[in-house]
């Protein structure tokens, strides 16, 4: 008998165990999804935030417009940086995503993760000459004391996370196939993926995975 | 040559001679002891050879490099000269080599370098740093087609390391700060 009791016991925590795994997200996003370690999964809420731009005004999603002044049908988050050579050869395709998407209701929003202390390339000066230079037509929010980052899951620079109206996480990964060469470029993930939404479909694929480097922290 | 075999079954003869030609040409005494050091294992036969280094151009070629089915524990690193937190932490896979010195433990570093710069960056970086393990080279850039056959932890960032025998495989997904943080990997997979 105490063993019947034993095994009840253990397969009543192994199902514990196995709901809440498969258990929606919580409210604020933070909530591990099924697929990943940390940050959110497909479906997921993603997390606001308060973060100051190169202009030294603070946004967060729930601020941000799109390019007609309306609220936006989706949020183009990407994770990118100036110092990694990812992110550089990136750089050109998230300028042109938000030229094209921005004013459909889709605008980028920048937010650059790494410590500057072990990264002084990526410093909020450094970041406020880049996109002057560049002339960045999105924000480019600092993660001041990287709070932002491990609440997405965040890894890597470059890396996108294509929010809809709702904060919903549709698709996560690669601007396209061809991270490392523009010219190889045969799918367009991002774009393919904001078809969908207009179309009312879902993002197929909706997560993808490139090279890029890893987050610098302290 | 049965080797090959098993990991080449379609291969033409003459791709064979091919292959032959160029081990023949380019393993020069210059290449120090790392074009030896790897040939006396079971792996795949690369697309060309860079002073040296083993350059495959697609990851098909390379994968048999993930499923050597012996009693060899390997320990993969993905890594770039440009990635700064990969070459801070090369230093450890040196010491890796020194520490399994005679046993049967293998250390790769696959070179994730910007193809352009095989020549002008990664193999004056190699000849100058005189690193231990095995240096080869990746130039496959659709990663979504094949980070997850490394592994479906991996997001793609770098630095990444696999350590294998057999069937048990484990990952390392971020910066490794000491040579015992692999070390205790290894003696998880053996």
């Amino acid at each position: 008998m105490k063993y019947y009791m034993l095994i009840l016991s253990l397969a009543l925590s192994f199902s514990a165990i196995a709901c809440s795994n498969n258990a929606p997200a919580s409210q604020d996003g933070a909530e591990h999804s099924t697929e990943q370690t940390y940050g959110i999964g497909i479906g997921d809420k993603a997390p606001d935030f308060k973060l100051k731009n190169v202009d030294e005004q603070v946004y967060s999603l729930a601020t941000i417009k799109d390019d007609n002044g309306n609220q936006p049908k989706g949020y183009i988050v990407i994770f990118t940086c100036n110092t990694c050579p990812y992110a550089i050869a990136n750089e050109q395709r998230i300028i042109d995503l938000h030229n094209k998407y921005a004013s459909m209701g889709y605008p980028v929003v920048a937010i650059q993760p790494n410590d500057p202390a072990v990264q002084p390339g990526d410093s909020f000066s450094a970041m406020q000459k880049r996109a002057e230079e560049k002339n960045y037509p999105f924000l480019y929010l600092f993660d001041e004391g990287q709070t932002v980052f491990p609440q997405y899951g965040a890894t890597r620079t470059p890396e996108v996370f294509l929010l809809d109206s709702n904060l919903m996480l549709r698709y996560h990964g690669a601007i396209d196939d061809s991270a490392r060469d523009a010219e190889g470029v045969q799918v367009k993930f991002v774009e393919k993926a904001i078809n969908a939404l207009e179309a009312g479909e879902v993002p197929n694929p909706a997560t993808t995975k490139a090279l890029g480097c890893g987050i610098k922290t302290a | 040559m049965r080797i090959l075999m098993k990991f080449f079954p379609h291969a033409t003869p003459l791709l064979y001679g091919l292959a032959l030609l160029f081990f023949s040409c380019n393993a020069q005494p210059e290449a120090t002891g790392q074009s030896q050091q790897q040939f006396d294992t079971a792996w795949p036969a690369p697309d060309s050879i860079l002073q040296g280094i083993p350059i495959y151009a697609t990851f098909d070629r390379i994968e048999p490099l993930f499923h050597i089915d012996n009693d060899t524990t390997y320990i993969i690193n993905f890594w770039a000269t440009w990635c700064a937190p990969c070459v801070a932490e090369l230093p450890y896979f040196d010491q890796l080599v020194d520490a399994y010195q005679g046993q049967k433990v293998k250390v790769i570093l696959v070179s994730l370098d910007f193809p352009r710069q095989f020549e002008t960056k990664l193999a004056p970086f190699v000849r100058e740093r005189q690193l231990k393990p095995t240096v080869v080279a990746l130039a496959d850039g659709h990663y979504n087609d094949w980070i997850d056959k490394v592994s479906t932890e991996w997001s793609g960032a770098i630095p990444a390391t696999l350590v294998y025998k057999g069937d048990k495989t484990e990952f390392i997904g971020n910066p490794v700060h000491a040579v015992e943080d692999v070390q205790a990997v290894v003696e998880r997979v053996q």
